[in-house]
């Protein structure tokens, strides 16, 4: 009788299209993203996220046909994520079916549009995406900032000071993203991790940098995430999600397992 | 038999009823789900699902904003005794009133109050969101055959607001985050479930099947 801890694997979409499909599975379209959903569905993932990627306008809407497609043949609770400005795209994904939506630059940009949502939505609705990298030196007391586009503009945001606020204003979750490890797999920053957990009271999800088994099970038990969001090592079939749950269970995390 | 799905704006109606037609399939019954408010449509209908994602208040409102549609609910539900069922927010919406966002009143039909999370465990955050199990607490038909307990399914929990029954009686089943959080009410012949079926596989099918074969 305990709560779960999550593993979400995060899939980018790209003009309707996934962009680094799962290669170690025998679907029928590896590009799509309905497919890619329902053989995670299959695997015994408890949430899946979508982050579109679209970069022109005239293909925006094309997410919302992913989602609902995916809400019509998946019985699975999804994240949706990239290109969120305004509350209106919230309510627009929402109605797809997305059962969360993770906003990023537009928080950043202006935090009142977290209150916004979750005053329409419900606080567990919204997930703020954060992308952090450290700016202390060695030897400095830790410091993270904010970055956005990929981790190239940095805005003199504390990372820490940030999250409190958004949470504050009625974020439901915290998908945090460490810009320093990100793609490396040498494992999440678990002291970034710990300090965002430890400073608010609502689900942090661990990102960016998982290479190994033992780094999931590090993102929960050092660094207080409630769940865990990891897309190459899934999509390449470097471990499966069951593989991933059997391992973190053994190390006495309470897990679901099929 | 007739499913009147009900769409007043609040969320997306896709998964649920998608997975009403897999359970009636489950079920053995032949089924087909009618979506809309229409208050004719919903006079007829055998079973009635309330879905809601979103505030209490937005969905409060957005109900009420349906011309008939409060009042064929109590026609139908209430005095007619057709099964019923809310899902997550369209659950705590059978409440007196609702906390989330200043005090708004609910439709009152399972007595209590919808009341913020609050889990004795300092270190447990809210919302109660992921995979939880379930503690049975009172009998009912929609519960037959779900395994219960540590070694038995798991619901899916998106929330941050409960339902309070004044009545202990029409507490149905918890969950346990912290304490017991209310994850099934039932008061006549309207059920609620804060955790949704839809995105529950094997225990929200089952479930979804043992409400259509409810006979009440």
């Amino acid at each position: 009788m305990t709560l779960k801890t999550r593993i979400i694997p995060c899939l980018d979409v790209k003009d309707g299209r996934v962009v680094k499909g799962i290669n170690f599975l025998e679907l029928a379209d590896v590009g799509d993203p309905v497919e890619s959903a329902k053989a995670y569905d299959a695997a015994g993932a408890d949430e899946l996220c979508f982050l579109d990627i679209t970069a022109s306008h005239e293909n925006r809407g094309t997410i919302l046909d992913v989602v609902r497609r995916t809400a019509e043949n998946c019985f699975m609770p999804v994240t949706v994520g990239g290109g969120v400005r305004e509350v209106e795209d919230v309510r627009r994904l929402m109605l797809a079916g997305a059962d969360k939506v993770s906003i990023n630059t537009a928080a950043v940009k202006d935090r009142a549009i977290v209150g916004r949502a979750a005053e329409r939505f419900g606080a567990q609705a919204i997930v703020v995406a954060i992308d952090a990298k450290r700016v202390s030196k060695d030897g400095e007391a830790d410091r993270w900032e904010i970055f956005t586009h990929g981790g190239r503009h940095p805005t003199g945001i504390d990372a820490i000071e940030y999250a409190v606020s958004v949470a504050d204003l009625g974020a439901g979750e915290i998908l945090l993203t460490s810009m320093d490890r990100d793609g490396t797999k040498a494992g999440f920053d678990l002291k970034l991790t710990r300090a965002i957990s430890d400073a608010v009271s609502i689900p942090v999800v661990a990102s960016g940098g998982v290479g190994t088994l033992d780094h999931f099970v590090e993102g929960v038990t050092m660094g207080g995430a409630s769940a865990v969001l990891a897309a190459s090592v899934f999509h390449y079939g470097t471990f499966s999600v069951g593989q991933v749950k059997q391992h973190m269970a053994k190390a006495g995390i309470p897990m679901r397992l099929a | 038999m007739k499913i009147a799905l009900i769409d007043y704006g609040a969320g997306n109606l896709h998964s649920a009823g998608k997975a009403l037609m897999r359970a009636a399939d489950e079920a053995g019954i032949v089924a087909h789900v009618v979506l809309g408010a229409n208050p004719e449509e919903i006079a007829e209908a055998d079973r009635i699902v309330l879905p809601g994602d979103g505030a209490f208040r937005d969905c409060r409102e957005n109900l009420a904003a349906v011309d008939g549609l409060e009042e064929v609910l109590h026609e139908t539900v209430r005095v007619k005794g057709r099964p019923f069922l809310g899902i997550c927010v369209g659950m705590q919406l059978l409440a007196d009133v609702g906390e989330e966002r200043g005090l708004t009143k609910g439709l009152g039909w399972v007595p209590g109050r919808v009341v913020a999370l609050d889990p004795k465990e300092r270190h447990l955050k809210v919302p109660h969101m992921g995979w939880n199990t379930l503690e049975k607490r009172a009998d009912h038909p929609v519960l037959d055959g779900l395994p219960f307990g540590e070694d038995g399914l798991h619901a899916y929990f998106l929330h941050s607001y409960h339902l309070l029954p004044q009545n202990e009686a029409d507490l149905i089943a918890t969950a346990n985050y912290g304490g017991a959080v209310s994850a099934i009410v039932g008061h006549g012949t309207a059920i609620g479930t804060q955790f949704h079926p839809e995105k529950s596989q094997t225990l929200g099918i089952k479930l979804l099947a043992n409400f259509l074969r409810w006979a009440p």
